[in-house]
Protein backbone atom coordinates (compact mmCIF):
# COMPACT_ATOMS: atom_id res chain seq x y z
CA UNK A 1 0.00 0.00 0.00
CA UNK A 2 2.57 2.34 0.97
CA UNK A 3 4.98 1.51 -2.08
CA UNK A 4 1.87 1.84 -4.14
CA UNK A 5 1.55 5.95 -2.94
CA UNK A 6 4.96 6.16 -3.52
CA UNK A 7 4.97 4.84 -6.96
CA UNK A 8 2.19 7.12 -7.80
CA UNK A 9 3.93 9.76 -6.29
CA UNK A 10 5.78 11.04 -8.98
CA UNK A 11 2.45 10.49 -11.73
CA UNK A 12 1.08 12.53 -8.97
CA UNK A 13 4.00 15.75 -9.25
CA UNK A 14 3.76 15.69 -13.30
CA UNK A 15 0.10 15.84 -13.08
CA UNK A 16 -0.28 18.68 -10.32
CA UNK A 17 2.38 20.31 -12.58
CA UNK A 18 0.46 19.97 -15.82
CA UNK A 19 -2.86 20.24 -14.42
CA UNK A 20 -2.04 23.52 -12.64
CA UNK A 21 -0.74 25.12 -16.05
CA UNK A 22 -4.09 24.17 -17.93
CA UNK A 23 -6.20 25.34 -15.28
CA UNK A 24 -4.38 28.81 -14.84
CA UNK A 25 -4.39 29.31 -18.45
CA UNK A 26 -7.99 27.64 -19.33
CA UNK A 27 -9.83 29.54 -16.71
CA UNK A 28 -7.96 32.78 -17.43
CA UNK A 29 -6.00 33.10 -13.94
CA UNK A 30 -2.80 34.13 -16.47
CA UNK A 31 -3.89 36.08 -19.40
CA UNK A 32 -2.52 34.17 -22.86
CA UNK A 33 -0.14 36.66 -23.71
CA UNK A 34 1.75 36.37 -20.44
CA UNK A 35 1.62 32.49 -20.02
CA UNK A 36 -0.04 30.25 -22.87
CA UNK A 37 -1.81 26.75 -21.76
CA UNK A 38 0.58 23.44 -22.75
CA UNK A 39 -1.50 22.71 -25.63
CA UNK A 40 -0.86 26.27 -27.18
CA UNK A 41 2.94 25.56 -26.53
CA UNK A 42 3.05 22.40 -28.45
CA UNK A 43 1.03 23.90 -31.31
CA UNK A 44 3.66 26.32 -31.41
CA UNK A 45 6.61 24.36 -31.32
CA UNK A 46 4.82 22.13 -34.43
CA UNK A 47 4.21 25.14 -36.37
CA UNK A 48 7.38 26.42 -36.08
CA UNK A 49 9.19 23.30 -37.59
CA UNK A 50 7.01 24.31 -40.56
CA UNK A 51 6.56 27.99 -40.45
CA UNK A 52 10.11 29.98 -40.12
CA UNK A 53 10.20 32.75 -37.14
CA UNK A 54 12.84 35.62 -36.84
CA UNK A 55 14.30 34.37 -40.01
CA UNK A 56 14.33 30.45 -39.93
CA UNK A 57 12.48 27.20 -38.65
CA UNK A 58 12.82 25.73 -35.17
CA UNK A 59 15.04 23.06 -36.55
CA UNK A 60 17.44 25.72 -38.46
CA UNK A 61 17.38 27.58 -34.93
CA UNK A 62 18.30 24.69 -33.12
CA UNK A 63 21.27 23.34 -35.71
CA UNK A 64 22.61 27.01 -35.76
CA UNK A 65 23.38 26.74 -32.18
CA UNK A 66 24.39 23.18 -32.10
CA UNK A 67 26.87 24.37 -34.95
CA UNK A 68 28.10 27.23 -33.08
CA UNK A 69 28.65 24.99 -29.41
CA UNK A 70 30.67 22.59 -31.52
CA UNK A 71 33.32 24.42 -33.05
CA UNK A 72 33.85 26.41 -29.61
CA UNK A 73 33.36 23.63 -27.74
CA UNK A 74 35.81 21.45 -29.56
CA UNK A 75 38.22 24.23 -29.59
CA UNK A 76 37.89 25.03 -26.05
CA UNK A 77 38.46 20.64 -25.64
CA UNK A 78 41.84 20.93 -27.90
CA UNK A 79 43.51 24.04 -26.24
CA UNK A 80 42.14 23.22 -22.65
CA UNK A 81 43.04 19.61 -22.03
CA UNK A 82 46.98 20.27 -23.36
CA UNK A 83 47.08 23.28 -21.54
CA UNK A 84 45.99 22.03 -18.21
CA UNK A 85 48.02 18.38 -18.48
CA UNK A 86 51.04 20.87 -18.61
CA UNK A 87 50.42 22.85 -15.58
CA UNK A 88 49.57 19.96 -13.83
CA UNK A 89 53.03 18.05 -15.00
CA UNK A 90 55.40 20.68 -15.00
CA UNK A 91 55.86 23.61 -11.76
CA UNK A 92 57.34 25.82 -14.37
CA UNK A 93 54.67 26.15 -16.16
CA UNK A 94 51.97 26.02 -13.21
CA UNK A 95 53.99 28.77 -11.61
CA UNK A 96 53.50 30.78 -14.71
CA UNK A 97 50.38 30.35 -15.69
CA UNK A 98 48.31 29.90 -12.89
CA UNK A 99 48.51 33.46 -12.27
CA UNK A 100 47.11 34.55 -15.40
CA UNK A 101 44.58 31.15 -15.70
CA UNK A 102 43.13 32.24 -11.94
CA UNK A 103 42.80 35.62 -13.44
CA UNK A 104 40.30 34.77 -16.35
CA UNK A 105 38.58 32.24 -14.43
CA UNK A 106 36.65 34.79 -12.64
CA UNK A 107 35.23 36.72 -15.36
CA UNK A 108 31.94 35.10 -15.81
CA UNK A 109 31.63 34.02 -19.52
CA UNK A 110 28.69 36.16 -20.49
CA UNK A 111 31.20 39.11 -19.30
CA UNK A 112 33.11 38.37 -22.63
CA UNK A 113 30.14 39.24 -25.05
CA UNK A 114 31.05 42.64 -25.57
CA UNK A 115 34.57 42.06 -26.47
CA UNK A 116 33.09 39.18 -28.76
CA UNK A 117 31.25 41.58 -30.18
CA UNK A 118 34.26 44.15 -31.30
CA UNK A 119 36.59 41.33 -32.16
CA UNK A 120 34.29 39.10 -34.43
CA UNK A 121 31.21 41.29 -35.03
CA UNK A 122 27.85 40.79 -34.61
CA UNK A 123 27.84 37.95 -37.14
CA UNK A 124 27.57 33.64 -36.80
CA UNK A 125 31.10 34.12 -35.05
CA UNK A 126 30.55 36.36 -32.06
CA UNK A 127 29.12 33.88 -29.21
CA UNK A 128 32.08 31.05 -29.83
CA UNK A 129 34.49 33.58 -28.07
CA UNK A 130 31.58 33.11 -25.05
CA UNK A 131 31.28 29.46 -25.14
CA UNK A 132 34.94 29.28 -25.24
CA UNK A 133 35.08 31.13 -22.18
CA UNK A 134 33.03 28.78 -20.35
CA UNK A 135 33.89 25.91 -21.31
CA UNK A 136 37.59 26.19 -21.30
CA UNK A 137 37.99 26.55 -17.39
CA UNK A 138 36.49 23.16 -16.22
CA UNK A 139 38.43 21.48 -19.13
CA UNK A 140 41.72 22.75 -17.82
CA UNK A 141 41.29 22.22 -14.33
CA UNK A 142 40.30 18.29 -14.25
CA UNK A 143 43.08 17.70 -16.43
CA UNK A 144 45.32 19.70 -14.24
CA UNK A 145 43.88 17.76 -11.36
CA UNK A 146 44.17 14.24 -13.40
CA UNK A 147 47.80 15.18 -14.74
CA UNK A 148 48.76 15.96 -10.74
CA UNK A 149 47.35 12.44 -9.55
CA UNK A 150 49.28 9.68 -11.95
CA UNK A 151 52.17 7.87 -10.24
CA UNK A 152 55.19 9.19 -10.52
CA UNK A 153 56.80 5.69 -11.13
CA UNK A 154 54.61 5.06 -14.34
CA UNK A 155 56.26 8.27 -16.07
CA UNK A 156 59.82 7.29 -14.74
CA UNK A 157 58.67 3.78 -15.96
CA UNK A 158 57.83 4.58 -19.31
CA UNK A 159 61.42 7.36 -19.29
CA UNK A 160 63.29 3.77 -18.33
CA UNK A 161 62.19 2.81 -21.11
CA UNK A 162 63.19 5.21 -23.50
CA UNK A 163 59.49 6.66 -24.00
CA UNK A 164 60.72 10.19 -25.34
CA UNK A 165 58.05 13.47 -23.84
CA UNK A 166 55.72 13.24 -26.74
CA UNK A 167 55.35 9.51 -25.96
CA UNK A 168 54.92 9.68 -22.81
CA UNK A 169 52.35 12.23 -23.33
CA UNK A 170 50.10 10.37 -25.48
CA UNK A 171 50.95 7.15 -24.25
CA UNK A 172 51.18 7.54 -20.31
CA UNK A 173 49.43 11.11 -19.87
CA UNK A 174 46.74 11.51 -21.80
CA UNK A 175 45.00 7.50 -20.91
CA UNK A 176 46.08 7.91 -17.16
CA UNK A 177 44.38 10.88 -16.62
CA UNK A 178 41.56 10.43 -18.91
CA UNK A 179 38.87 10.09 -16.41
CA UNK A 180 39.28 13.24 -15.13
CA UNK A 181 39.65 14.50 -18.26
CA UNK A 182 36.42 13.41 -19.41
CA UNK A 183 34.71 14.32 -16.39
CA UNK A 184 36.41 18.00 -16.77
CA UNK A 185 34.72 17.69 -20.27
CA UNK A 186 31.40 17.03 -19.65
CA UNK A 187 31.05 19.98 -17.19
CA UNK A 188 32.58 22.41 -20.05
CA UNK A 189 30.17 21.22 -22.30
CA UNK A 190 27.01 22.07 -19.33
CA UNK A 191 28.86 25.46 -19.21
CA UNK A 192 29.42 26.01 -22.59
CA UNK A 193 25.52 25.55 -23.80
CA UNK A 194 24.46 27.94 -21.11
CA UNK A 195 26.96 30.80 -22.30
CA UNK A 196 25.79 30.10 -25.77
CA UNK A 197 22.13 30.79 -25.24
CA UNK A 198 23.41 33.85 -22.88
CA UNK A 199 25.11 35.48 -25.67
CA UNK A 200 22.73 34.22 -28.21
CA UNK A 201 19.95 36.14 -26.24
CA UNK A 202 22.53 39.73 -26.90
CA UNK A 203 24.03 38.76 -30.01
CA UNK A 204 23.57 37.13 -33.30
CA UNK A 205 20.61 36.90 -35.97
CA UNK A 206 20.43 33.10 -35.80
CA UNK A 207 19.99 30.48 -33.21
CA UNK A 208 17.22 29.21 -30.37
CA UNK A 209 18.76 32.38 -27.92
CA UNK A 210 18.22 34.51 -30.88
CA UNK A 211 14.85 32.82 -31.20
CA UNK A 212 13.44 33.48 -28.08
CA UNK A 213 14.54 37.12 -27.22
CA UNK A 214 12.65 38.32 -30.77
CA UNK A 215 9.67 36.03 -29.56
CA UNK A 216 9.51 37.84 -25.82
CA UNK A 217 10.35 41.37 -27.36
CA UNK A 218 7.19 40.28 -30.04
CA UNK A 219 5.61 39.50 -26.79
CA UNK A 220 5.00 35.85 -28.14
CA UNK A 221 5.38 33.47 -25.05
CA UNK A 222 4.42 30.68 -26.72
CA UNK A 223 7.30 30.92 -29.34
CA UNK A 224 9.38 31.76 -26.04
CA UNK A 225 8.52 29.11 -24.38
CA UNK A 226 8.82 26.60 -26.93
CA UNK A 227 12.41 27.26 -27.59
CA UNK A 228 12.81 27.03 -24.05
CA UNK A 229 11.62 23.34 -23.96
CA UNK A 230 13.63 22.64 -27.33
CA UNK A 231 17.17 24.53 -25.14
CA UNK A 232 16.24 21.87 -22.12
CA UNK A 233 15.92 19.08 -24.50
CA UNK A 234 19.19 19.93 -26.52
CA UNK A 235 20.87 20.67 -23.06
CA UNK A 236 19.70 17.10 -21.83
CA UNK A 237 20.77 15.30 -24.65
CA UNK A 238 24.32 16.84 -24.95
CA UNK A 239 25.06 15.80 -21.10
CA UNK A 240 23.27 12.33 -21.87
CA UNK A 241 25.86 11.89 -24.53
CA UNK A 242 28.85 13.19 -22.34
CA UNK A 243 27.58 10.88 -19.91
CA UNK A 244 27.36 7.55 -22.19
CA UNK A 245 31.49 8.43 -23.05
CA UNK A 246 32.43 9.67 -19.48
CA UNK A 247 31.06 5.76 -18.76
CA UNK A 248 32.40 3.83 -21.64
CA UNK A 249 35.83 5.68 -20.53
CA UNK A 250 35.79 4.42 -16.78
CA UNK A 251 34.42 1.20 -17.88
CA UNK A 252 37.60 0.54 -20.62
CA UNK A 253 40.44 2.81 -18.62
CA UNK A 254 39.37 2.21 -14.51
CA UNK A 255 41.61 0.28 -12.95
CA UNK B 1 58.64 20.70 4.23
CA UNK B 2 61.24 19.04 2.47
CA UNK B 3 64.14 21.41 1.46
CA UNK B 4 63.98 21.02 -2.12
CA UNK B 5 60.30 22.91 -1.48
CA UNK B 6 61.90 25.31 0.31
CA UNK B 7 64.21 26.42 -2.61
CA UNK B 8 61.33 26.44 -4.91
CA UNK B 9 59.52 28.68 -2.74
CA UNK B 10 60.87 32.09 -4.09
CA UNK B 11 61.37 31.02 -7.21
CA UNK B 12 58.19 29.96 -7.66
CA UNK B 13 57.12 33.89 -6.96
CA UNK B 14 59.88 35.29 -9.78
CA UNK B 15 57.93 32.96 -12.68
CA UNK B 16 54.81 33.58 -11.63
CA UNK B 17 55.42 37.61 -10.88
CA UNK B 18 57.49 37.71 -14.55
CA UNK B 19 54.84 36.07 -16.37
CA UNK B 20 52.48 38.23 -15.12
CA UNK B 21 54.66 41.71 -15.76
CA UNK B 22 55.50 40.19 -19.14
CA UNK B 23 51.59 39.88 -19.55
CA UNK B 24 51.43 43.82 -18.97
CA UNK B 25 54.59 44.72 -20.64
CA UNK B 26 52.56 42.61 -23.70
CA UNK B 27 49.43 44.28 -23.29
CA UNK B 28 51.16 48.05 -23.07
CA UNK B 29 53.55 47.50 -26.44
CA UNK B 30 50.69 45.90 -28.28
CA UNK B 31 48.25 48.43 -27.77
CA UNK B 32 50.52 51.49 -27.89
CA UNK B 33 54.01 51.73 -29.05
CA UNK B 34 53.73 49.06 -31.89
CA UNK B 35 50.17 49.80 -32.69
CA UNK B 36 49.39 46.32 -33.24
CA UNK B 37 45.74 46.21 -31.70
CA UNK B 38 43.52 49.50 -32.23
CA UNK B 39 41.62 50.70 -29.14
CA UNK B 40 38.72 49.40 -31.13
CA UNK B 41 39.88 46.02 -30.14
CA UNK B 42 41.22 46.47 -27.05
CA UNK B 43 42.18 49.21 -24.79
CA UNK B 44 45.80 50.38 -24.01
CA UNK B 45 46.53 50.04 -20.25
CA UNK B 46 46.12 54.37 -19.83
CA UNK B 47 42.62 54.25 -21.62
CA UNK B 48 41.65 51.40 -18.97
CA UNK B 49 42.86 53.37 -16.55
CA UNK B 50 41.46 56.79 -17.55
CA UNK B 51 37.97 55.45 -18.19
CA UNK B 52 37.93 53.82 -14.25
CA UNK B 53 38.80 57.17 -12.94
CA UNK B 54 35.93 58.83 -15.44
CA UNK B 55 33.33 55.97 -13.56
CA UNK B 56 34.86 56.82 -10.37
CA UNK B 57 34.34 60.54 -10.34
CA UNK B 58 30.41 62.21 -10.73
CA UNK B 59 28.58 62.35 -12.80
CA UNK B 60 30.02 58.77 -14.09
CA UNK B 61 28.66 57.04 -17.02
CA UNK B 62 25.67 55.26 -17.57
CA UNK B 63 23.94 57.42 -15.47
CA UNK B 64 25.42 56.67 -12.64
CA UNK B 65 28.89 56.30 -10.74
CA UNK B 66 31.04 53.01 -9.94
CA UNK B 67 29.51 52.94 -6.72
CA UNK B 68 25.72 53.11 -7.38
CA UNK B 69 26.29 50.77 -10.15
CA UNK B 70 28.30 48.29 -8.20
CA UNK B 71 25.79 48.29 -5.34
CA UNK B 72 22.80 47.49 -7.94
CA UNK B 73 24.34 44.36 -9.25
CA UNK B 74 25.44 43.32 -5.24
CA UNK B 75 21.91 43.76 -3.75
CA UNK B 76 20.73 41.88 -6.93
CA UNK B 77 22.80 39.16 -6.66
CA UNK B 78 22.64 39.15 -2.58
CA UNK B 79 18.86 39.22 -2.72
CA UNK B 80 18.21 36.67 -5.03
CA UNK B 81 20.88 34.25 -3.74
CA UNK B 82 19.86 34.81 -0.06
CA UNK B 83 15.82 33.69 -1.48
CA UNK B 84 16.76 31.11 -3.12
CA UNK B 85 19.37 29.08 -0.18
CA UNK B 86 16.33 30.50 2.24
CA UNK B 87 13.62 28.32 -0.30
CA UNK B 88 16.11 26.08 -1.85
CA UNK B 89 17.71 24.41 1.29
CA UNK B 90 14.49 23.68 3.13
CA UNK B 91 12.89 21.63 0.34
CA UNK B 92 16.02 20.03 0.14
CA UNK B 93 15.69 18.93 3.51
CA UNK B 94 12.59 17.78 3.35
CA UNK B 95 12.81 15.90 0.10
CA UNK B 96 15.76 14.23 1.24
CA UNK B 97 14.13 13.08 4.58
CA UNK B 98 10.42 12.80 2.92
CA UNK B 99 10.26 9.67 0.15
CA UNK B 100 6.48 11.32 -0.81
CA UNK B 101 8.10 14.51 -1.08
CA UNK B 102 10.79 12.95 -3.05
CA UNK B 103 8.81 11.51 -5.18
CA UNK B 104 6.28 14.14 -5.81
CA UNK B 105 8.53 17.12 -6.17
CA UNK B 106 11.90 15.55 -8.00
CA UNK B 107 10.13 14.53 -11.35
CA UNK B 108 8.98 18.00 -11.53
CA UNK B 109 12.31 19.59 -10.62
CA UNK B 110 13.87 17.06 -13.28
CA UNK B 111 11.24 18.08 -16.20
CA UNK B 112 12.23 21.44 -15.56
CA UNK B 113 16.04 22.05 -14.59
CA UNK B 114 17.62 20.93 -18.44
CA UNK B 115 15.96 24.45 -19.41
CA UNK B 116 19.07 26.46 -18.81
CA UNK B 117 18.19 29.29 -16.45
CA UNK B 118 19.80 31.81 -18.71
CA UNK B 119 17.27 30.98 -21.12
CA UNK B 120 14.41 31.90 -18.96
CA UNK B 121 15.79 35.64 -19.29
CA UNK B 122 13.48 36.28 -21.98
CA UNK B 123 10.15 35.12 -20.88
CA UNK B 124 10.52 37.29 -17.48
CA UNK B 125 11.29 40.07 -18.90
CA UNK B 126 7.38 39.39 -20.85
CA UNK B 127 6.05 38.78 -17.21
CA UNK B 128 8.16 41.40 -14.79
CA UNK B 129 9.57 43.67 -17.45
CA UNK B 130 13.02 45.21 -17.29
CA UNK B 131 13.37 46.12 -13.82
CA UNK B 132 14.85 44.14 -10.62
CA UNK B 133 11.42 41.93 -10.68
CA UNK B 134 12.38 40.12 -13.90
CA UNK B 135 16.22 39.72 -12.49
CA UNK B 136 15.72 39.04 -8.99
CA UNK B 137 13.12 35.96 -10.57
CA UNK B 138 16.03 34.51 -12.77
CA UNK B 139 19.12 35.10 -10.16
CA UNK B 140 16.43 33.05 -7.72
CA UNK B 141 15.83 30.38 -10.49
CA UNK B 142 19.95 30.32 -11.35
CA UNK B 143 20.95 29.73 -7.66
CA UNK B 144 17.75 27.34 -6.64
CA UNK B 145 18.17 23.94 -8.29
CA UNK B 146 22.21 24.02 -7.05
CA UNK B 147 20.79 24.15 -3.20
CA UNK B 148 18.22 21.89 -3.65
CA UNK B 149 20.05 19.45 -4.93
CA UNK B 150 23.35 19.88 -2.86
CA UNK B 151 21.03 19.73 0.19
CA UNK B 152 19.07 16.86 -0.99
CA UNK B 153 22.69 14.82 -1.90
CA UNK B 154 24.04 16.07 1.55
CA UNK B 155 20.86 14.79 3.44
CA UNK B 156 20.83 11.57 1.18
CA UNK B 157 24.41 10.72 2.15
CA UNK B 158 24.29 10.77 6.03
CA UNK B 159 25.59 7.61 7.27
CA UNK B 160 22.23 5.87 8.29
CA UNK B 161 24.24 4.35 11.52
CA UNK B 162 23.96 8.11 12.82
CA UNK B 163 20.58 8.38 12.19
CA UNK B 164 19.71 5.19 13.63
CA UNK B 165 21.69 5.94 16.61
CA UNK B 166 20.20 9.70 17.01
CA UNK B 167 16.93 7.88 16.98
CA UNK B 168 17.61 4.99 19.40
CA UNK B 169 19.02 7.74 22.00
CA UNK B 170 15.93 9.59 21.20
CA UNK B 171 16.00 12.39 19.82
CA UNK B 172 12.62 14.08 18.87
CA UNK B 173 12.20 15.22 15.26
CA UNK B 174 13.57 18.38 15.82
CA UNK B 175 16.70 17.36 17.54
CA UNK B 176 16.61 15.17 14.64
CA UNK B 177 16.93 18.35 11.94
CA UNK B 178 18.79 20.42 13.78
CA UNK B 179 21.52 18.47 15.59
CA UNK B 180 21.93 14.98 13.05
CA UNK B 181 20.46 16.14 9.39
CA UNK B 182 21.64 19.45 8.97
CA UNK B 183 25.34 19.42 10.15
CA UNK B 184 25.51 16.18 8.72
CA UNK B 185 24.68 17.72 4.90
CA UNK B 186 26.36 21.36 5.71
CA UNK B 187 29.53 20.74 3.78
CA UNK B 188 27.25 19.27 0.70
CA UNK B 189 24.80 22.31 1.26
CA UNK B 190 28.00 24.93 1.35
CA UNK B 191 29.17 23.13 -2.13
CA UNK B 192 25.82 23.58 -3.67
CA UNK B 193 25.98 27.00 -2.23
CA UNK B 194 29.17 27.96 -4.02
CA UNK B 195 27.39 26.93 -7.43
CA UNK B 196 24.74 28.85 -6.64
CA UNK B 197 26.22 32.20 -6.14
CA UNK B 198 28.40 31.75 -9.03
CA UNK B 199 25.21 30.38 -11.18
CA UNK B 200 23.66 33.82 -9.80
CA UNK B 201 26.62 36.23 -11.32
CA UNK B 202 26.52 34.98 -14.63
CA UNK B 203 22.46 34.94 -14.82
CA UNK B 204 22.79 38.97 -13.32
CA UNK B 205 25.33 40.01 -15.63
CA UNK B 206 23.49 38.01 -18.25
CA UNK B 207 20.21 39.65 -17.64
CA UNK B 208 21.90 43.31 -16.90
CA UNK B 209 23.21 43.14 -20.89
CA UNK B 210 20.07 41.98 -22.30
CA UNK B 211 18.33 44.67 -20.43
CA UNK B 212 18.73 47.14 -17.65
CA UNK B 213 18.74 51.01 -16.23
CA UNK B 214 21.95 50.32 -13.96
CA UNK B 215 24.30 47.96 -12.93
CA UNK B 216 27.63 46.46 -14.21
CA UNK B 217 26.28 45.03 -17.07
CA UNK B 218 24.69 48.11 -18.01
CA UNK B 219 27.80 50.10 -18.21
CA UNK B 220 28.73 47.01 -20.83
CA UNK B 221 25.95 47.67 -22.86
CA UNK B 222 26.24 51.47 -23.11
CA UNK B 223 30.27 51.05 -23.64
CA UNK B 224 29.95 48.71 -26.38
CA UNK B 225 27.13 51.17 -27.86
CA UNK B 226 29.94 54.20 -27.57
CA UNK B 227 32.61 52.15 -28.70
CA UNK B 228 34.90 52.30 -25.44
CA UNK B 229 36.70 49.23 -24.88
CA UNK B 230 38.36 50.58 -21.64
CA UNK B 231 34.96 50.84 -19.92
CA UNK B 232 34.19 47.42 -21.21
CA UNK B 233 37.53 46.25 -19.44
CA UNK B 234 36.97 47.96 -15.80
CA UNK B 235 33.29 46.64 -16.21
CA UNK B 236 34.74 42.92 -16.18
CA UNK B 237 37.17 43.27 -13.60
CA UNK B 238 34.50 44.77 -11.46
CA UNK B 239 32.91 41.74 -12.33
CA UNK B 240 35.35 39.85 -11.93
CA UNK B 241 36.82 40.93 -8.56
CA UNK B 242 33.28 41.34 -6.84
CA UNK B 243 32.93 37.66 -7.53
CA UNK B 244 36.04 36.72 -5.93
CA UNK B 245 35.11 39.11 -3.30
CA UNK B 246 31.49 36.83 -2.58
CA UNK B 247 33.41 33.65 -2.77
CA UNK B 248 35.53 34.61 -0.12
CA UNK B 249 32.47 35.95 1.96
CA UNK B 250 30.62 31.92 1.71
CA UNK B 251 34.21 30.50 2.42
CA UNK B 252 34.44 33.04 5.78
CA UNK B 253 30.18 31.93 6.91
CA UNK B 254 31.27 28.57 5.68
CA UNK B 255 34.37 28.53 8.22
CA UNK B 256 32.31 29.96 10.74
CA UNK B 257 29.13 27.53 9.95
CA UNK B 258 31.46 24.41 9.93
CA UNK B 259 33.73 24.73 12.45
CA UNK B 260 34.45 21.22 12.65
CA UNK B 261 36.18 21.16 8.92
CA UNK B 262 38.39 23.67 9.51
Amino acid sequence: MVAGIRGAMPVLGIATFFGAWTLATSLKLAPPTFLPSPLAVLHSMVELTQIPYAGSTLQQHLMASLEKFGISFAAAVLLGVPFGLIMGRSNLMKWALSPLFEGFRFVPPIAWVPFAIFWFGTGFLAPTLVIFAGAFAPCVINSYRGAQLIERHLIEASQTLGAGRWRTFTEILLPAALTHIVAGVRVGAGFGWQSLIGAELIVGSTGLGYMIVQAGSNLQPAIVISGMITIGIAGASIDYLMRAIQHGVRRKWAH
Amino acid sequence: MTPRQDRSVPLRWIVSGSSVALLFAAWYLVTGPLGLVSSLKFPAPLDAYDSLIRLIRSPGYADGILAQHILSSTELVLIGFLLATATGVPLGLLMGRNRLVDGYVNPVFQLIRPIAPIAWIPLTILWFGLGMGAKLFVIWLAAFAPAVINTYTGVRNIDTIVIQAARVHGASSKEMLFDVVIPGALPSIFTGLRTSLQACWMVLVAAELVGSFVGLGHIMIIASRDLDSGMILVAMICVALLGVLMSAGLTYVERYAIPWRR
